[in-house]
């Protein structure tokens, strides 16, 4: 039995759902005494109102389609990475080993291979805690979170030993080589004429992050391996049936998983800060969950959800800027989208359904 | 390491693992009810910052011990709402409230007390006063004994005696009651329990307060153990505390152990920032690391098989 047109299932629940975290957020902040309509009108003026902003919501959004993707990717086969955090900052080692190798003649051979690097590290970071789950059953959710303070401790540890410039007082590592240097906006639209702010990080790594959306679309629904994950998902003894190897599918799901979190590294390491710096992943990895979850682990719902995390997020630092309300707002509003969207879905959902019911009752009496 | 060392560090194990055993134990009864409960990291963190500021704004530790177990079970009824009542997945609900605590209590605190997130120092009865058993100072003279009973059994403060006594106390309920037994009955088999004419809901709900009285309470001892309340405190104690649940295999006693086990291992870290072995010196980040990579090493199932209570994670549908 049909209950809802696909469209409310698809659209209007999310939307709503949207609509009750906002609401929420807009509570919070008149309750610490601030007026939530001055607060999103500096919001929006600070993240679309100029070329700075737009390239740094864009930026930011670049960050959350990679982590985003990367927990959609292990939720498909029901498994619900919440290692983002670590897994990007592990890619960001990687990216940083491969930009500092060798002084690179140019992005175009720099890119592919800092890719592979991010992407290596990452998937390896989530490894261990795929092959516990498939092959020991450890729950998922708490080793991932351990290996992201695990990880946390490991680039402490390098940041201050290994990597850093010798002599100097910053927990960085060097600079990388000029040859390293991804194109930005500015660069990029120069040419045909748009003009964004030269100093502003939207960068090659957002066209990568177009990309990879498309390539997960290809894969989840396209490809043999996407239907194995997506079956998995679905239940697990049914999968067992088709002859789909469970500890195959888990460790395969969470190695793209890792290795989307880690790309994300091109992005904030290779194309912003151009070295590694301390927690340069800055709770992205956390907010792809929320962006997974609001974008129904669809790639054009996920890219739609990451530019509006992008412009809270960009907003948000507007908003600590001008208004002094801490920038940990956005973990808030973060945390209200996950409650309504994902675990307050039938809140939503029941009386919707209820009225289609009615509505389709009317229509046929 | 002489007897006095490893005194001291016992009795900062028993201090450190005061928390973990009663958020661990909150997690039991929770656990045991059919709930998982993620959540718990947020509910310590919504604890200690309110007992914090409480306790900083009316100079009394024991009112702010009040909002601090207010503010835990307001999340727990959260948590309820959203997987017993809206049959909501409840990983995605303990998950939610862990970054709704993280980013609350932040942007509150900034906006009560200007101090970026922080809540100003507690002093006097802002804090648990430690709890001299009888006799400790007449005995500490005694040689071998004296300094043990002195140390590491007396000296604390009133909540870790309450967490020590809250072990058998839960072994009592869950084993040895009818509470208990439907509590027990409702984590493996919903539906028998159901059809024996008890509801379910409710006994979840009753676990759930249970659960966040219990987890008021470990971050009110965090906050007076901190004497104040810092941004991200609970550092990971939820996880930690359910991974010791899983390792005492969703058993009060074994809660303890577990806890107690924990514990030792952060007091270790805390005392030895750095051990030397020979031209070798283990980095601090690793020391700090530890107790994550434990947890790891505990759910990697090296010590032996955890069956969680069956129903865990599921929601109940009443059959129609």
């Amino acid at each position: 039995m049909n209950k809802m047109p696909k469209w409310a299932d698809a659209v209007l629940i999310p939307l709503i759902s949207i609509l009750l975290a906002f609401f929420f957020s807009g509570l919070v902040i008149w309750a610490i005494g601030k007026d939530p309509v001055v607060a999103i009108k500096t919001m929006v003026q600070g993240a679309f109102g100029s070329t700075s902003g737009i390239s740094y919501t864009l930026y930011y959004a670049t960050n959350f389609i990679f982590t985003g993707l990367a927990v959609a990717v292990a939720y498909h086969a029901r498994l619900f990475n919440i290692g983002g955090e670590g897994q990007a900052m592990l890619g960001g080692l990687g990216v940083t080993l491969v930009c500092l190798a060798i002084p690179w003649p140019h992005w175009t051979l720099a890119l592919p291979a800092a890719m592979i690097g991010g992407a290596l590290f990452g998937a390896g970071w989530a490894f261990i805690p795929a092959w516990l789950q498939a092959k020991r059953g450890s729950h998922i959710v708490i080793t991932t979170i351990m290996f992201n303070y695990i990880g946390a401790a490991l680039l402490g540890y390098l940041l201050t030993k290994v990597l850093k410039v010798k002599g100097s007082m910053l927990t960085e590592s060097a600079r990388f080589p000029e040859g390293a240097h991804l194109p930005n906006f500015s660069e990029i639209f120069a040419p045909i004429g748009i003009n964004f702010s030269p100093n502003a990080p939207a960068n090659m790594a957002f066209f990568v992050a177009l990309l990879c959306t498309f390539a997960f679309w290809i894969l989840i629904w396209k490809t043999r391996l996407g239907y194995e994950i997506r079956a998995y998902g679905q239940s697990e003894t049914a999968a067992k049936y088709a002859g789909i190897a469970p500890a195959r599918i888990v460790i395969i799901a969470m190695l793209i998983s890792g290795a989307l979190a880690g790309l994300m590294a091109i992005n904030n390491v290779m194309g912003e800060a151009e070295r590694l710096i301390d927690n340069a992943v800055e709770g992205a990895g956390f907010i792809g969950i929320a962006v997974a979850l609001m974008g129904r682990n669809h790639p054009i719902g996920i890219l739609l959800a990451s530019i509006l995390f992008g412009f809270l997020y960009q907003g948000g630092a507007e908003l600590s800027f001008w208004e002094s309300i801490p920038r940990e707002l956005v973990v808030v509003i973060q945390a209200l989208v996950i409650m309504f969207t994902g675990a307050l879905d039938n809140m939503v959902r029941m009386p919707l359904e209820k009225l289609f019911v009615a509505l389709n009752r009317k229509k046929e009496a | 390491m002489d007897y006095l060392t490893i005194i001291q560090i016992l009795d900062s194990s028993v201090r450190l693992a005061t928390p973990l055993l009663l958020t661990c134990l909150a997690g039991l009864f929770s656990e045991r009810a059919g709930v998982v409960d993620i959540g718990l990291e947020g509910k310590l963190l919504a604890a200690a910052f309110l007992s914090g500021a409480v306790a900083a704004v009316t100079g009394s530790i024991w009112v702010g011990l009040l909002a601090g177990v207010a503010g835990s079970l307001a999340f727990s009824m959260l948590h309820g709402l959203a997987s017993i009542t809206f049959k909501g997945d409840q990983l995605i609900s303990g998950v939610a409230l862990n970054f709704l605590a993280a980013g609350l209590t932040v942007v509150i605190g900034q906006s009560w007390f200007k101090l970026g997130g922080r809540t100003p120092s507690l002093s006097g009865d802002g804090r648990f006063e430690p709890w001299n058993l009888p006799f400790s100072d007449a005995l500490a003279k005694i040689p071998v004994i004296g300094p043990a009973y002195d140390e590491l059994i007396s000296g604390h403060t009133a909540l870790t005696y309450v967490a020590l006594a809250a072990v058998p106390l839960s072994w009592w309920v869950l084993y040895r009651s009818r509470f208990g037994l439907r509590l027990r009955a409702v984590g493996e088999n919903p539906g028998a329990v159901d059809t024996a004419g008890i509801s379910v809901v409710r006994l979840r709900y009753m676990a759930l307060v249970i659960a966040g009285v219990l987890c008021g309470l470990a971050g009110t001892y965090l906050a007076s153990l901190a004497a104040g309340f810092v941004k991200d405190m609970s550092a990971g104690r939820g996880y930690i505390a359910l991974a010791a649940l899983i390792f005492a295999k969703w058993r009060p006693w074994y809660a303890l152990s577990a806890t107690l086990l924990f514990g030792l291992l952060e007091a270790i870290g805390n005392r030895y920032q750095s051990i030397a072995l020979g031209d070798f010196t283990i980095p601090v980040q690793f020391m700090q690391a530890l107790p994550y990579i434990l947890t790891v090493i505990i759910l990697a199932g090296f010590v032996g098989k955890a069956i969680p209570p069956r129903a865990g994670g599921q929601p109940y549908v009443k059959e129609r």
